[in-house]
């Protein structure tokens, strides 16, 4: 009951969905569609699960005294977003929309502004050339980061020697990565249907 | 620029600082603002996938619609909340049945017909002449398969197995090396609209007092 | 040589200090830097050049605010396109915090081109599960989406009228940041083949021209320097084009990095083993 069942409803509506590609009817893309939208409405109702751990663990650690200041500004954000949320017209004006410009945007924006400074101090510190294979990376890196700087003649060569770099060996290698990673997914797929990969379901 | 478009982006300004002060070592600002965007984001989500996912996608149709077909996927979605108690939590297995199994099952062909046949098909399907686009092709052929060879560890790299994972490995560093001189742009592009902003900002300042 | 093995431990935020002063530099001293145009961005600009005035253009901005500053520029340009040549777009977003941005530009740029939201473009919304989303809209739009961003149902939408699913417009058109992607490559363009193009971040763009080879994309817009040719090729200069010069500077200023560590790495390495020779 709390392990076979599931299981059996993993395999039985993972066949019908392999199987239902390979069959063309109405019917076959009616049924496509029907469990489509029944894992939409599962998901649109499973979402608020992150929502509802955020907010408690934020509401159990204003007893305590470190962490208190950081959490009920968490909790004010979110209890201003989701009031501001209940105003006419929240989409296109209004506080609702004020404060994901002005707060959201530019924070979330800045915090990956800063991969910029780390990955300037990355390539400081990591990338030389110790051996054969690193210089090749080094190599194809420069030629392709020198695209920016136009240097007359040298940027026509570069700018072809770029597009050359990117429809040969690097779309080779990622071909070939891609390749791989879809026959790892197709196989940890089929394990899923067939109850081989069970972790998903947890501990009892 | 209105006053209370300077304040909101004086607001902005100010969250930015407070996130580039991390820069020289954490600190009470960015932890502020760390922690206000996480509220922010969470209560901006929350009423989006309220207005416009849950009440469209579920309770109009059961409400309003009649559809009462989707009082099933309704159910399952709710047991998901099971997962809160210890006791109940396996309950929520159900639900996440269906949806790893319908996943899994649609995965299944469209990942390798996608990812596989077709990448096949256009490194296989070439013209290999004696011109440079022969050329680009047998070099497509040599490089997929080398890398290719390079993954497969289920046997050793000796012999002509060794030297073919070679010429693989050498062409994954160009693909890695590649994908880090485009990363160097994308990084400095992230940064380059903040410092556009806060110039902006300056500006607006400028000329919002001095006239 | 001390001061080369000085280099070598240099505290990291004389380099974040470095590098700030690069992107300032462009800020007080303005420029312009040439900007050419690949084939890939091409493809994607005559596709919309293409696009007829009653035709539908299906645009989906799926990126956040943490991407704004390669996507935008390209997500504007291509919307300001799109519009001034009457053809209608329907947009849809699956990243969670782009519904703001998107409502943010498309009503923007509506008005400075006098288009019309329902008439002359839609603006679908969010939906989480970009996967199911994008095989449900294959089936009928309807069914992710019964009604738009703003409320309104689906088939009162007079763009709408006769629009089923991907049959009925002309080619997709995806910026993303994220796997989405590779989302709309194998369940999207896979399952429906429709004409599909993909706008991506500078990270991910050496990843995706396998597609472009084996023709499952038919163009792709790489960063910010795909958004500024794009700019350029509707010779409508924006932020893609205004990033360009900062992009020469910080870019100067970090190969000049690499090629110093790299010569006080083998200085360095020269005189230890001259040291270890001695010894």
């Amino acid at each position: 009951m709390k392990r076979e069942i599931p299981l059996m409803i993993v395999t039985v509506t993972g066949i019908i969905m392999f199987f239902q590609y390979f069959v063309p009817s109405n019917f076959s893309e009616d049924v496509f569609t029907f469990l489509q939208d029944w894992v939409m409405v599962i998901g649109i109702l499973s979402l608020p699960l992150g929502i509802w751990s955020l907010v408690k663990a934020n509401v159990n650690k204003l007893k305590v005294s470190d962490e208190r200041f950081y959490s009920a500004v968490l909790l004010l954000g979110f209890l201003v977003m989701v009031i501001s949320g209940w105003m006419p017209d929240w989409r296109s004006k209004g506080v609702h929309l004020a404060i994901f410009q002005s707060v959201l945007i530019p924070i979330q924006s800045t915090i990956f502004s800063l991969l910029a400074f780390f990955v300037a101090s990355a390539a400081y510190r990591a990338f030389r050339a110790r051996s054969v294979l690193a210089t090749i990376l080094l190599l194809t890196a420069l030629i392709i980061m020198f695209r920016f700087i136009p240097l007359g003649p040298i940027s026509t060569v570069n700018n072809w020697l770029v597009e050359k770099i990117l429809m040969v060996p690097n779309m080779a290698a990622k071909r070939a990565i891609a390749m791989g990673i879809a026959l790892g997914a197709t196989a940890t797929a089929i394990k899923i249907i067939l109850g081989i990969e069970r972790t998903y379901m947890g501990r009892d | 620029m209105t006053g209370g478009q300077l304040i909101l982006n004086g607001l902005a300004a100010f969250l930015t600082l407070c996130i580039f002060s991390f820069l020289y070592k954490d600190n009470p600002f960015y932890k502020f603002a760390e922690r206000l965007v996480a509220g922010v984001a969470t209560g901006y989500w929350t009423m989006l996938l309220f207005h416009t996912n849950f009440v469209p996608v579920v309770w109009n149709r059961l409400a309003h619609d009649g559809r009462y077909e989707y009082i099933i996927p309704t159910l399952l979605g709710l047991m998901m909340w099971t997962r809160f108690s210890k006791k109940w939590s396996w309950v929520s297995r159900y639900s996440i049945a269906f949806y790893i199994g319908i996943s899994s099952g649609i995965s299944i062909t469209l990942a390798l017909y996608a990812s596989l046949f077709r990448q096949l098909e256009a490194t296989i399907n070439q013209p290999l002449t004696f011109d440079a686009a022969g050329v680009s092709s047998f070099l497509i052929i040599v490089g997929v398969l080398s890398a290719l060879v390079y993954f497969f560890f289920s046997a050793a790299h000796k012999g002509s197995m060794g030297v073919v994972s070679r010429i693989g490995i050498y062409v994954i560093m160009i693909g890695f090396g590649a994908g880090f001189g485009m990363t160097v742009m994308g990084r400095i592009a992230l940064l380059v609209q903040r410092v556009i902003f806060l110039k902006g900002y300056v500006n607006s300042l400028t000329a919002f007092f001095g006239g | 040589m001390r001061f080369l093995e000085q280099m070598m431990k240099i505290d990291r935020r004389w380099i974040y200090l470095a590098i700030g002063l690069a992107v300032i530099i462009p800020a007080i001293i303005s420029f312009k830097v040439p900007v050419p145009v690949s084939k890939e961005v091409k493809k994607v600009h005559d596709f919309v050049e293409n696009v007829g005035p009653n035709e539908l253009l299906f645009l989906a901005m799926d990126y956040d605010p943490s991407s704004m500053a390669e996507l935008n520029p390209m997500a504007e340009a291509i919307l300001k396109h799109a519009f001034s040549k009457n053809c209608r777009v329907i947009i849809v977003t699956l990243a969670q915090f782009g519904p703001g941005m998107v409502e943010e530009i498309t009503s923007r740029l509506a008005q400075e081109y006098n288009r019309q939201l329902g008439i002359d473009y839609a603006f679908l919304g969010y939906r989480p599960y970009p996967a199911i989303t994008i095989m449900l809209m294959g089936t009928d739009f309807r069914v992710p989406f019964p009604q738009d961003y703003y409320g309104t149902p689906l088939d009162s939408l007079e763009i709408m009228q006769g629009v089923k699913n991907f049959n009925n417009v002309k080619g997709v058109i995806d910026l993303t940041a994220g796997n989405t992607a590779d989302m709309w490559i194998v369940y999207g363009n896979g399952r429906y083949n429709f004409p599909l193009a993909i706008g991506i971040t500078g990270v991910m763009a050496a990843d995706y021209y396998q597609y472009l080879q084996s023709k499952q994309i038919f163009g792709i817009i790489p960063g910010v320097k795909g958004a500024a040719e794009y700019e350029q090729l509707i010779e409508k200069p924006g932020q893609g084009m205004a990033q360009v010069s900062y992009q020469l500077v910080a870019h100067s200023v970090i190969i000049l990095f690499i090629l110093i560590s790299n010569v006080a790495y083998f200085a360095t390495r020269k005189q230890k083993k001259a040291v270890g020779g001695a010894q």
